[in-house]
């Protein structure tokens, strides 16, 4: 910056000769709008219907166990459809899993608006507290496909099989892609590295989604420790093909809406 | 053409990243048109994971935007500041180190990808090691480019420079925070945010991720190359301070238009709204700004095919940053969201715009790199033409299929019930998906062309010598 004889006039000029300035000015600039709008969405009472509506949220969220599973392989659910929004099973959680690595939500939405065209094709508009467990989002931007917020427990889980090893086979017009490998490829089975004998890495089944779940735990998903224990009973002898259709069978199953109330406003 | 430029500035890292992002233009059109081919006829997923829709479009997204749209970038913006300051980089040493880990990225996009490792969050897809390696090369990038501005020769920072600089610092904020994800293993993790608080933050990125880094950085490039290029000075001064101001704190503000009429507060969506109608006056005075900066050259447009890139680029960025506008008015959103029309007003910003401004400064620097004329002027003027036509075949598609699709969906009929299934709707929209694959092809030939004539001018220089002439030149004292 040898020639510093030039005096700079006003404000602007001044930043146009000194990258210091403008560099802090800039930096100021460009963080009014996203702390406007993001910051408040974290504090605001009304950003969450579940403060105004607590039954939106399972009230046991986080002391019981959604489903265990007893000593004869029977699985006891303490929750039903409709007791409220709760973190999703470990196999629910490897089919959502599944749902983001195919990048199912580039043409599914997972997001109904409050238009009577939607509430009749998709069922009640979407709340916020709905996705409240859902790290990250799959409300999607696209209907290249039909919206999926509410697909839970709209076609059988035979139609959904049938549905992703061959869409035109149900639905001949469809351009998804048939998902042929999914019921080839088993949910976090056991896996090992053996060489020579010697086994240099393995994890047993449900690991995986152990870890999986201890993480989403770690950042505030409510599982209890008997969820967690569950998830090898649960996902065991499952293929990805199982784990897909448990997730989209649940989608807007658990909390039950009311048609008379006015959740937004 | 003036001497000593191979010795005063470090001309080598801005060539190599030119010719990548002339590779990776042809490679992310390339998936382009193939994964709208598979829309039109889904037998192409071959039921192969590796190639399937869902697997390959974030793979394209990823090439355009962060590949190409950031090769030409780091090449546009290490040459502007370069020139605009008179001294050679700061360092060269951390130029490489940007050329070879921004590539280290691409290169780890190509594999991730394909194999399903995905955040699953638009254009922010790639895992969290990726993650950490692109904010490390991307602050290294930034960190060159401030402190080449800090040891400058001349007395005041050019224009250029203040845009590159607001794309950079704004990409570190949203790249940092909507990356923020718990690990839970090598390849997965999961975003810190949930719901509604997770969608504001990943469209407070994806709609800068356009503004700042599709738009800002590319309106840097306009500044430099639509002046230099038609050898006169930018139209005004006042237009490109106002403009860059309103541009820099009023974009940040888009994103929630991504989000009305979902479950994130109307309050937040209403305020996206309106600040992106304010946002259309920004926008036309920096294109009115470019193009004027021709007023008393346009008749330059008749024989100067790099000109005609940069001017039909700016002419896209005047109806695209009006468009969008208009998509954010609530009814008309209530219409265009979830459709195509938002892909058409995409690609028409994409391939109009930020590719039409980087293909005219990319034939402005292989003329400047190489010390040579292009190989072929007919050949960039049969790339004008495909890219322009290709680009209208596209976006025309779209438009039609998405306000198709739109009407389609609220449709009743006389007794008052849907009038279509939805998969009528898909099936309306094969001939339009089809005519997309077509426009997007017609551009793709284009951009072969580009490479071919690339690399032949690359060619030329080198058997005609003047790259080592030029670096023969004692420097200018």
């Amino acid at each position: 910056m040898a020639e510093k004889k030039v005096k700079a006039k006003g404000f602007q000029e001044w930043m146009e000769m000194n990258i210091w300035g403008l560099l802090f000015f800039l930096a100021l600039a460009l963080s009014v709008g996203g702390l406007v709008e993001i910051v408040p969405l974290f504090i605001m009472k009304n950003t969450m219907e579940n403060n105004r509506f607590p039954e939106l949220v399972w009230a046991k969220a986080g002391k019981e166990p959604i489903v265990t599973v007893d000593a004869d392989g029977k699985q006891v659910w303490n929750w039903t459809p409709g007791d409220g929004v709760r973190p999703y099973t470990a196999l629910e959680l490897a089919g959502r899993d599944i749902y983001q690595r195919e990048g199912c939500y580039l043409c599914h939405s997972q997001m109904i608006r409050p238009f009577r065209d939607e509430k009749e094709r998709y069922g009640h508009y979407s709340l916020a507290a709905e996705s409240l467990f859902d790290h990250p989002m799959q409300w999607g931007s696209k209907r290249t496909g039909p919206d999926l917020a509410r697909v839970g427990g709209k076609y059988s889980d035979d139609w959904h099989r049938q549905h992703l090893r061959r869409p035109q086979n149900l639905v001949p017009e469809s351009v998804m892609p048939a998902y042929v490998w999914l019921e080839k490829t088993p949910v976090d089975a056991d896996a090992s590295i053996t060489l020579f004998g010697k086994t240099l890495w393995s994890l047993p089944t449900g690991s995986r989604m152990q870890r999986h779940m201890r993480g989403l735990r770690l950042i505030g998903t409510p599982y209890t420790d008997a969820d967690i224990a569950a998830a090898p009973q649960l996902v065991d002898g499952k293929t990805e093909l199982d784990a897909l259709v448990s997730y989209l069978q649940v989608l807007g199953t658990m909390a039950r809406l009311d048609d008379a109330k006015a959740y937004r406003e | 053409m003036e001497s000593g430029l191979e010795q005063k500035y470090n001309l080598d890292v801005v060539r190599w990243f030119t010719i990548m992002a002339v590779v990776y233009l042809v490679v992310g059109a390339s998936i382009g048109v193939y994964i709208a081919s598979e829309l039109a006829w889904p037998f192409l997923n071959f039921d192969s994971p590796y190639i399937s829709f869902g697997r390959l479009r974030p793979l394209h997204t990823n090439a355009v935007i962060f590949a190409f749209g950031g090769c030409t970038l780091m090449a546009t913006a290490f040459y502007t500041v370069q020139r605009t300051c008179g001294v050679r980089l700061w360092s060269d040493k951390i130029a490489w180190f940007v050329f070879w880990g921004w590539n280290a990225v691409i290169l780890l996009a190509v594999i991730t990808l394909p194999l399903g490792l995905t955040e699953s969050k638009e254009y922010a897809e790639l895992e969290w090691p990726v993650d950490i390696l692109i904010a490390v090369v991307w602050v290294a990038f930034t960190f060159n480019f401030i402190m080449t501005i800090a040891t400058r020769k001349s007395s005041h920072i050019y224009v250029s420079n203040w845009f590159f600089l607001g794309m950079m610092v704004m990409i570190v904020y949203l790249h940092v925070v909507n990356s923020l994800a718990i690990p839970v293993g090598l390849f997965k993790s999961y975003s810190l945010f949930s719901g509604v608080q997770d969608a504001m933050i990943q469209w407070w990125w994806g709609h800068n991720a356009v503004g700042f880094y599709l738009t800002a950085g590319f309106l840097g490039i306009m500044y430099y190359f639509v002046p230099k290029q038609a050898g006169r000075p930018i139209y005004s001064y006042r237009l490109s301070v106002i403009h860059f101001w309103a541009l820099m704190f009023g974009y940040v503000w888009l994103g929630a238009h991504h989000l009305q009429y979902t479950a994130l507060p109307d309050w937040t969506g209403s305020l996206g709204a309106a600040v992106s109608i304010a946002m259309i006056i920004p926008s036309w005075g920096g294109a009115v700004n470019g193009m004027m900066t021709l007023s008393g050259a346009w008749d330059r447009l008749r024989t100067d095919y790099i000109l005609r890139f940069l001017i039909m680029a700016l002419a896209f960025y005047a109806m695209s940053t009006f468009e969008g506008p208009v998509m954010a008015i609530k009814t008309v959103n209530a219409l265009s969201h979830y459709t195509d029309w938002t892909i058409g007003h995409v690609h028409s910003g994409a391939l109009g715009w930020v590719a039409g401004i980087s293909i005219g400064a990319i034939y402005h620097l292989m003329t400047r790199l190489y010390h040579t004329e292009m190989f072929s002027e007919r050949l960039v003027n049969f790339h004008f033409w495909t890219a322009t036509i290709g680009t209208v075949v596209y976006i025309t598609a779209m438009w039609v299929s998405g306000i198709m699709q739109g009407l389609m969906w609220r449709a009743y009929d006389e007794y008052g019930t849907l009038a279509y299934t939805f998969v009528e709707s898909v099936d309306a929209m094969h001939p339009y998906y089809a005519m997309r694959a077509v426009g997007g092809a017609i551009f793709l030939t284009g951009a072969i062309v580009m490479l071919f004539n690339v690399l032949m001018t690359v060619r030329k220089s080198a058997n005609a010598g003047s790259l080592a002439a030029a670096r023969n030149v004692p420097a200018a004292a």
